[in-house]
């Protein structure tokens, strides 16, 4: 292994893209309306685009001959170091949205601070990532305020994603062991400065959707370090059944 | 035999992007570069987007291409910097993804869009996300006809 941190850090990131990536994949043909069934699984494949680069990159650090294949779909959940959010189930579309959000705020100002890494190969993936993350982001932002802004019904419901998701908001820039030595290294990112224009952002949607910001800031945490909701094996079980069942099977 | 750079890109000339195949990786923007050293040949290309679907495809018809001409002697490169931008198509390509009926990139003003179809600019966005991650989705309001809009990236 060259650098156990680096590692570490890349995989954090590489897990939030994929296990999101495989739950957007559910929607693939469960869509509420076909253009909004594509959307969800076009910025699926982004995120697991984004997946592989990272594993990718990951594999190469590691040193054991393994690739980005072994790294999806050959660790277990304890191994995976996604943050609670992304595991959560899709839900109602108002759900899924607001996950996506909460997501997409991070993950735009994430590669735009990555961009400036120390490690090149880490600051290319961030430029080609970081276009992709501004689609979705406009994408989810606009959702939450047409829903928030929509119906009663629409407004109810988005107040219940709100709500709902609220405590798993902020585990996602809260800085863990690996992501204070990524930072102090160079090729890491400080997560406070994405931290507090996440915030801005988060707020002004919220406010032009006519939704009320929830009480409290009490976060989730466990992914990061390996300790997973019981969604997590359910989503493993779906998504590495065939390599567990077949071993090194190909299309 | 001796190959030339020139030779090579007009071999590549003939691989087209296959889902929209009437444009070249040349004029698309991935052929980012051919190199030709003592007889070997280096080809880098770029993806559109991470996820791009037909990466494989692409490199799999750049390999078939070159075989076919008796070059056995190559590798394809991949590489990330700087990122694919759709500022990389060429006038040409603008042209033909039009003829194709799908409207060019326009990136001094995205929510300006020509329809392929019929030229009118009184169209509407449906959907950001169209039928591949690099285009999106357009109505137009005068002949009610959808569609693709090649997005700036």
């Amino acid at each position: 292994m060259q650098d156990q941190n680096k590692f570490n850090y890349i995989i954090q990131q590489a897990d939030n893209c994929l296990i999101l990536g495989q739950r957007l994949a559910e929607l693939c043909g469960h869509g509420p309306v076909l253009e909004q069934d594509i959307a969800t699984t076009n910025i699926s494949l982004d995120l697991i685009g984004q997946a592989r680069l990272l594993y990718q990159y990951a594999a190469e650090i590691q040193e054991e001959g393994k690739t980005e294949d072994d790294l999806a779909y050959l660790r277990d959940a304890w191994d995976f170091k996604n943050v609670l959010l992304v595991e959560q189930p899709n839900g109602d579309f108002g759900k899924t949205i607001f996950r996506q959000f909460l997501y997409d705020t991070f993950s735009c100002y994430f590669y735009e601070e990555l961009m400036k890494s120390s490690d090149e190969r880490l600051a290319s993936i961030a430029a080609k990532s970081h276009k992709e993350t501004l689609y979705h982001i406009k994408w989810s932002g606009d959702w939450v305020i047409r829903l928030g802004d929509g119906t009663e019904e629409s407004h109810h419901r988005m107040q219940e994603a709100v709500n709902e998701l609220w405590s798993y908001k902020d585990e996602i820039v809260w800085a863990n062991a690996v992501d204070a030595e990524a930072e102090k290294s160079g090729y890491g990112v400080s997560l406070e400065i994405i931290k507090q224009k996440r915030k801005e952002k988060i707020k002004a949607v919220i406010t032009e959707s006519t939704l009320t910001i929830p009480e409290g800031d009490y976060a989730h945490k466990g992914g990061k370090e390996g300790t997973h909701s019981e969604h997590l094996g359910y989503i493993l079980a779906d998504l590495q059944f065939l390599q567990r069942a077949y071993p090194g099977n190909q299309w | 035999m001796v190959i030339s750079k020139s030779q090579i890109e007009e071999i590549l000339n003939e691989v087209k992007d296959p889902e929209i195949p009437v444009i070249s990786i040349a004029d698309l923007g991935i052929l980012r570069d051919v190199k030709v050293e003592d007889g070997f040949v280096e080809v880098v290309i770029t993806p559109t987007y991470t996820g791009c679907p037909a990466m494989m495809e692409i490199e799999r018809h750049i390999n078939n291409a070159l075989k076919k001409e008796g070059i056995n002697d190559f590798k394809i490169r991949t590489v990330l910097s700087p990122a694919w931008s759709t500022d990389l198509m060429t006038e040409e390509g603008k042209a033909r993804l039009k003829e194709y009926g799908i409207a060019p990139p326009n990136p001094t003003n995205e929510e300006d869009i020509e329809c392929p179809n019929c030229g009118s600019h009184n169209t509407k966005l449906v959907s950001q996300f169209g039928s591949t991650a690099c285009k999106s989705l357009f109505k137009c309001n005068d002949c009610l006809e959808p569609f693709d809009y090649f997005k700036c990236h």
